[in-house]
């Protein structure tokens, strides 16, 4: 199979600038999404108007490339319309797939435009083959993003199982829950990425240097206070310092991104299709560096097969760019469970 | 107009086997019309065993209870889906969906008459009917919908499902493939020494100021604060509600049944139910949700 079959790189792109550099830093596919709430990076300043979506998939497509829209979000039955409007605008302008969470988004897609390819969101959680054998039966989606939560093993044991392409997470930012069922930014501040795509949205924080240190805030609730010495980051609320017991520490996850380059030939042997990069919230600047230190990876591994190796720079280029400058393999490596 | 009935969703905590069956003994005598039993939380827990769970289905059947079996909410080994299969290939209880992989074996057996789970993320009336037509029945709301939207559901939906409300107990927010409780213990999950059992209603995590945030369950995360919408009663039945959905906790269970049935019967008017409710909560109330806002945020309801 991975001699058949080369891995797709799927690289962020939160606008026009971004998807530019990352077609010329080499992604085979960009993923995208429109300025609302139809995707789960909704978040101010970013995404695609109409004129520059048109742009996108025009300079992706000639020069051999695909572009992939998110529409992963779920939609209520008072914003329904707004959905079903973006996927009709995704096909009549051509974009090469729509990436689904929503199953009656799914059926509309596939009913309405037939030939319009569909890819299985993670915020669909799906996490086994049974579950993405179900997409598939239903609605003919032909590739499926799986959660952060299955290790190498579990990811090979879901490939052998079904017909449907697996993509998934290389790099970026981690999510430490299950995609798509986690209402804890509903919980804390009544937006959640389920509804509003946005987790942890930027109006409900506050910073503010008290005589304790820089305390992190959302919607009120304290996620974090830092030293002088500490370099205080975003309050994504799963990634702040809490208190259990007599304990206070990163209880959920520390502020670290996913890094799994070291698993790429393992990833290609289990026939993985395609590598996502996280980060449609990220400056073009991010996405140039971790594109070409993966196309970098992804084409030496084609020609070094098992004599593949990490390149020292090429990890020192993706620290740079990590959240909290560390990394880690999340569930891919068991132990991190 | 239908009696709105009451049930107890499935256990979210992990409990010795003898204080899980003495729980589910009192509730066979309590005034509950349907219980969700079953592991729906960590596939590691199995004080439990598959045929404890059998045991208990039955004693809460011949108490005349309606029975549901809830599937586990993350399946990650084939030994989980193989669990999934023997819940589905059995034939006298109804199954509760909490994953697509379950969806996907009822409709491999036929099934034509089980609970769509809030965890199935069923938002609009488009995903009911996809779900309606291969044979949920019964659609359990995801906490994080608020009342408007559910409407907005329901007045699009045809066959309109039977309506189920998560109405109290502490929220279910976030599952993961890590275990919170064990991290606390610098353990891994696979050998995380069955911590749990030591913690019958999880772990508080507090912010640095010392308020109450949200409760480590092992690969699960709930909300500190407890749902409740007792107040609220008189919309859930305004909007058709048909199933109020009461999540177990270790103490005062009994007490919350009863008053719950009351109120439902209209015996006791829902503020003052309210008002008695928070005696027997462990921690302060909260039902933003239902109202559309953050969910740890608490509203009184229009009188």
């Amino acid at each position: 199979m991975t001699a058949t079959h080369p891995i797709e790189l799927v690289c962020p792109a939160g606008s026009l600038p971004a998807l530019k550099t990352a077609v010329d830093a080499g992604a085979d596919c960009v993923y995208v999404g429109f300025k609302n709430a139809t995707n789960a990076r909704n978040f101010t300043g970013l995404n695609f108007t109409d004129a520059s979506m048109r742009e996108g998939i025009r300079y992706a497509h000639e020069r051999g490339r695909k572009v992939l829209l998110a529409l992963n979000t779920y939609p209520q039955a008072g914003n329904w319309p707004e959905w079903t409007r973006t996927i009709d605008s995704a096909a009549d302008m051509g974009v090469d797939a729509v990436i689904l969470a929503d199953p009656g988004l799914m059926r509309y897609a596939n009913r309405t435009h037939p030939d319009l390819r569909l890819h299985l969101s993670v915020q669909g959680s799906a996490t086994s083959y049974e579950a993405i054998n179900f997409y598939r039966d239903q609605f003919g989606i032909q590739r499926a993003v799986l959660p952060r939560v299955l290790s190498l093993p579990q990811v090979a044991h879901v490939i052998a199982n079904t017909s449907v392409e697996i993509e998934v997470f290389g790099f970026g930012g981690l999510c430490v829950m299950v995609e798509g069922r986690c209402s804890l930014s509903a919980y804390a501040t009544g937006e959640s990425p389920n509804c509003n795509g946005a987790c942890s949205p930027g109006k409900h924080v506050r910073w503010e240097q008290t005589p304790k240190g820089m305390e992190t805030r959302l919607n009120g609730i304290l996620i974090d206070r830092f030293a002088d010495d500490e370099r205080a980051g975003y309050p994504t609320l799963c990634k702040g310092r809490f208190g259990v017991g007599d304990e206070t520490y990163y209880a959920i996850e520390e502020p670290t991104s996913l890094n799994t380059l070291e698993l790429l030939p393992d990833l290609a042997r289990a026939g993985v299709r395609a590598i996502k990069i996280e980060g449609r919230q990220r400056s073009p600047a991010y996405v140039q560096q971790v594109t070409r230190v993966w196309r970098a990876a992804i084409d030496r591994l084609k020609t070094d097969g098992e004599r593949f190796a990490v390149q020292p720079d090429w990890m020192a280029a993706l620290n740079n760019v990590s959240e909290g400058q560390s990394h880690t393999l999340g569930a891919y490596y068991r132990p991190w469970k | 107009m239908t009696q709105m009935k009451l049930a107890l969703g499935p256990h979210q905590y992990y409990w010795p086997r003898q204080a899980m069956m003495d729980f589910y003994g009192h509730v066979a005598e309590s005034p509950v019309d349907i219980v969700y039993v079953g592991e729906s939380v960590c596939s590691r827990r199995h004080e439990m065993r598959l045929d404890d769970w059998f045991d208990v289905a039955r004693v809460l059947a011949e108490a005349g209870k309606e029975v549901v079996f809830s599937s586990l909410v993350l399946i990650e080994s084939e030994s989980d889906l193989k669990v999934l299969r023997k819940l589905v290939g059995q034939p006298d209880f109804r199954v509760e969906a909490n994953d697509m992989a379950a969806v996907q074996a009822l409709i491999g057996a036929g099934h034509t008459h089980w609970v769509a789970g809030p965890t199935l993320n069923v938002f609009n009336p488009e995903t009911m009917n996809v779900f309606a037509e291969q044979g949920a029945t019964r659609w359990a709301v995801p906490p994080e919908m608020a009342r408007e939207a559910m409407d907005g559901l329901l007045a699009a939906s045809d066959p309109r499902p039977e309506v189920e409300v998560t109405a109290y107990g502490r929220l279910p927010l976030a599952y993961s493939a890590r275990c919170f409780t064990a991290r606390h213990f610098n353990l891994q999950k696979d050998t995380c020494e069955f911590r749990c059992l030591q913690h019958a209603e999880g772990m508080p995590l507090k912010t640095r100021e010392g308020e109450a945030f949200l409760t480590l369950n092992g690969i699960q995360t709930q909300s500190a604060k407890v749902y409740n919408l007792l107040g609220d009663l008189p919309a859930l039945r305004a909007s058709g509600v048909d199933v109020l959905r009461v999540l177990p906790q270790s103490e005062h269970m009994s007490e919350l049944l009863s008053l719950f049935r009351r109120a439902i019967d209209g015996e006791i008017a829902p503020a003052d139910a309210f008002a008695q409710s928070q005696a027997l909560m462990p921690e302060a109330p909260c039902n933003g949700f239902w109202h559309g806002k953050p969910g740890l945020e608490q509203y009184v309801a229009a009188a």
